[in-house]
């Protein structure tokens, strides 16, 4: 023991001699990390977190959900790209997800999180996210952390300007990145400024089940939308929309897009809009987009095409929509927790600009206006000012508040965090981060009710934070605690994809409500085997479908024969388990697309296509039991022209003609005759 | 600091166990506690919210029902009808080994039984495979038995023999 002693030492040591050295060129991590940093991320083994942060997968394609603030990574979930972790795009229950009108995508860039809100504040039932190259935006519900919906934008290009929500979840609002032609046409590119448009869209959810709907659209000049945000109380009914390249340039835009001091805010009035759709100003145009949509008994998605949308032209429809001024190149726009404060970040600008929104208001009334863009007046820049922070940084990006009347922006070019006061634009603090911070997040910031306890940066670049893993590094995010008058480093932790934006909630709303297990009694899925009694193979002309069942530790049946070559083999597992974390894997020697994992209840289907003649096996892949290891299984395939009778059987009870219910049945009938 | 301090108790750890191998930790096996411990003394309702049921003749053809439909979903993968056992042991009779309190408590509180129940973590022993938690209510959990009952006078010709069990 003793000299385990000397030898810990000697390796602490090095270890602290090592994390010296690396630090030497920067800044030193004393400077950084102060106090009892460490034990304020620290979560003991057994305790949970006290928040859920979902982060955007950017170019996975999936949401991450986090602990805070331990930054422990809890779950993957798999959205807009194909898992093969767990089968999802790949089992025939759920490639319908990915129907777009491009046919089938695989893969997107998922950008914002937006949690359902009621009163403006988080109430943990669904997770919005979007899809920014082909144009989506996607459900999870948040009992069960899976993808239950995905609803295809039409006519639009980088949908990134999404899907942001308002405060009862009446819409998620989403606005084109890039104008495109609509409809697509064949034509010039130089002919941008005449034939490009850009759209604004309003999708609706359905307050009980959570279901999207496309509401309507609206037709704006041919800028990029980039972000938005919707108000909240007193500015409820409203949405904030930033865009840039109000130049309409459409080549070398770093040059031609920045020529302009100031671009524009976009400023809709959704509640006029509502009343204009009633009064039939919208006009019907044919596209096709796509809805797909998990059916939750038998968690089966279904695809349907649309073909028609209704538009909204702002010339149509008198104060729908307006435009402000806002500073060079905007990216962030950010409503206060009060409803009163839109920040606008020009992240070419070194100047915030800050609008009131009774100012705003009072302008659209006395009709303070310096002009129009096809109709869409623009409102004076001064009139609707509530003021400018001045030089707080370098690349303004994004703003969150903290409840506390502050507000806390990232400086992408500066690297650095600053906190500020909204009514006195006063800063306050300013903090390192490392390096180039996007969005950062804060429990509940864009809602009516922060938790300003924590703030979580999320960083582009990562060098020298983690050990080297070859030139790519994971993206970093870093965890301040913010509940006193400075903010304080806590903690760095590793990110999944390029992660965009993140929402966190309090852990105590997504708890109760998650599933243990789906019960087995409510499956509707019409291939399920609702118990091993109802195990069996049937065929269906040149498909064969086998109802299989797994639970601790086999899956019945085990043995299956008279597969023929040219057949196409549906393995439709059933997991009979009504536990928590036990889900069983299926997977099958020469399977072309991927395994399954079915969750405690579940049914899933994994389509296999014979290769050649033989016996191939199969098995469960997520460890189960001490026994997991037998839990396998033989098909056998014969010549397509062979005469091997259709057979499957458990324990070599084979079964021809009757299926193992059946035979049970017979053998109990039997005992009670003798 | 101190996080960092954290992370190196962290490491110290990891040492700690990897050099436990042959030294004095191995003797602090959780088997040689339990030696050491009382042994609990069984009780024949098993542990659980089950504390008395009433056992009525004739059986009640409905519950019958009921338990044959959740013994098919949730129980026919690993117990058969017969005395036979695949993962799990065979059901002929069960009613006249087993309490009926002890039978409703291992379906219903298998965790704990499992954990702590003698005669549970005996069976355990054998078939090496714990028993799923398959959800099922105290009332179903009935209805299975009432379906056992049946079983036993199909299959071994009496049942409930254990039923008075001390």
């Amino acid at each position: 023991m003793k000299t385990n002693t000397i030898f810990l030492t000697l390796f602490f040591l090095l270890v602290l001699g090592a994390v010296f050295l690396t630090d030497c060129s920067q800044r030193t991590t004393q400077t950084i990390v102060e106090g009892d940093a460490a034990q304020q991320a620290y979560v003991p083994p057994g305790e949970y977190d006290e928040f859920y942060a979902f982060m955007s997968g950017g170019f996975s394609g999936q949401v991450t959900a986090y602990g805070l603030p331990s930054g422990r990574l809890l779950k993957e979930i798999p959205v807009f790209s194909k898992y093969p972790e767990n089968g999802y795009g790949y089992s025939e229950e759920t490639k319908a997800m990915f129907n777009t009108s491009y046919g089938e995508v695989p893969w997107d860039d998922s950008h914002h999180i937006e949690l359902s809100q009621t009163d403006g504040e988080f109430d943990g039932r669904w997770l919005f996210v979007n899809g920014n190259n082909t144009p989506r935006i996607a459900r999870v519900d948040l009992t069960t952390f899976e993808t239950v919906e995905i609803l295809e934008i039409p006519d639009v290009a980088g949908l990134h300007c999404a899907p942001f929500i308002t405060e009862n979840s009446e819409y998620l609002v989403s606005g084109t990145r890039f104008s495109v032609p609509i409809p697509q046409e064949d034509v010039g590119i130089d002919t941008y400024q005449e034939n490009f448009k850009g759209l604004i869209n309003y999708v609706s959810v359905d307050p009980e089940e959570g279901h999207m709907e496309l509401a309507f659209q609206i037709e704006m000049p041919g800028y990029n939308y980039d972000l938005a945000r919707n108000g909240k109380g007193k500015s409820h009914g409203w949405s904030f929309l930033t865009t840039y390249n109000s130049e309409q340039a459409h080549t070398l835009l770093e040059v031609n897009a920045s020529q302009k001091d100031k671009d524009l805010l976009a400023i809709v009035n959704w509640k006029k809009a509502e009343e204009y759709l009633e009064q039939g100003k919208g006009q019907t145009r044919e596209t096709s987009f796509y809805h797909n949509l998990m059916d939750e008994s038998t968690s089966i998605v279904n695809s349907t095409e649309v073909t028609e949308t209704t538009i909204l032209n702002p010339q149509d429809c008198p104060g729908m929509v307006y435009f402000i001024p806002v500073p060079k190149s905007p990216h962030g726009c950010d409503v206060d927790p009060t409803g009163e404060f839109i920040v606008g970040n020009g992240k070419l600008s070194a100047d915030m600009s800050i609008y009131s929104f009774d100012k705003l208001m009072a302008a659209i009334e006395s009709e303070d206006f310096a002009g129009d863009i096809n109709g869409i007046p623009i409102i004076n820049y001064e009139s609707g000012l509530h003021g400018i922070l001045q030089k707080p940084g370098l690349g303004p990006l994004h703003t969150e508040f903290d409840g506390k009347g502050n507000a806390y922006t990232t400086f992408f070019i500066s690297s650095e965090v600053v906190k500020w006061d909204v009514e006195s634009l006063e800063v306050l603090d300013r903090q390192s981060t490392f390096y180039s911070p996007g969005h950062l997040v804060i429990p509940g910031g864009e809602t009516r009710k922060p938790e300003g306890k924590y703030l979580v940066a999320m960083n582009k670049i990562t060098k020298d934070r983690y050990l080297p893993t070859g030139p790519e590094l994971a993206h970093s995010a870093q965890l301040f605690d913010i509940s006193g008058e400075k903010m304080k480093l806590v903690l760095d932790f590793p990110t999944k994809g390029e992660p965009h934006y993140a929402q966190a909630i309090s852990a105590g709303k997504i708890v109760p409500n998650v599933k243990k297990f789906y019960r087995i009694e409510d499956n509707g899925h019409p291939r399920a085997a609702k118990g091993e009694g109802q195990a069996r193979v049937e065929r269906e002309g040149k498909e064969v479908h086998v109802y299989m069942t797994a639970i601790r530790s086999h899956l019945a049946p085990d043995n299956i024969e008279g597969i023929k070559m040219d057949d196409e083999v549906y393995f439709h597992i059933t997991n009979l388990e009504q536990d928590w974390d036990v889900p069983h894997g299926f997977a099958v020697q020469g399977a072309t697309n991927a395994e399954l994992l079915v969750m405690p209840g579940q049914t899933r289907t994994l389509k296999w296509k014979p290769f050649k003649p033989g016996v191939f096996a199969f098995y469960c892949t997520d460890f189960c039991s001490a026994l997991h290891q037998e839990m396998s299984g033989y098909v056998r395939v014969s010549p397509a022209n062979s005469d091997v009778p259709l057979k499957w059987g458990l324990n070599n009870e084979n079964t021809t003609a009757t299926n193992m219910r059946e035979q049970a049945e017979q053998q109990l009938a039997q005992r009670v005759d003798d | 600091m101190k996080q960092l301090l954290i992370a190196l108790g962290g490491l110290s750890f990891v040492f700690l166990i990897s050099c436990g191998g042959g030294g004095e930790t191995a003797s602090q096996s959780p088997a040689a506690t339990a030696q050491e411990a009382e042994p609990p003394k069984a009780d024949p309702k098993g542990i659980g919210e089950v504390k008395e049921v009433n056992l009525t003749d004739p059986l009640e053809e409905s519950m019958i029902t009921t338990g044959k439909a959740i013994y098919e979903m949730k129980c026919s993968a690993c117990h058969k009808l017969t005395d036979q056992r695949v993962v799990g042991p065979g059901w002929a009779g069960v009613t006249n080994k087993r309490r009926p309190e002890w039978i409703m408590n291992m379906i219903t509180n298998v965790d704990v039984m499992l954990a702590e129940d003698p005669q549970a973590q005996k069976l355990l022993e054998e078939c090496l495979t714990r028993m799923p938690n398959q959800g099922v209510s105290i009332g179903d959990a009935r209805a299975l038995l009432e379906f056992m009952r049946k079983n036993d006078v199909e299959t071994v010709g009496e049942k409930d023999q254990a039923a008075n069990q001390i």
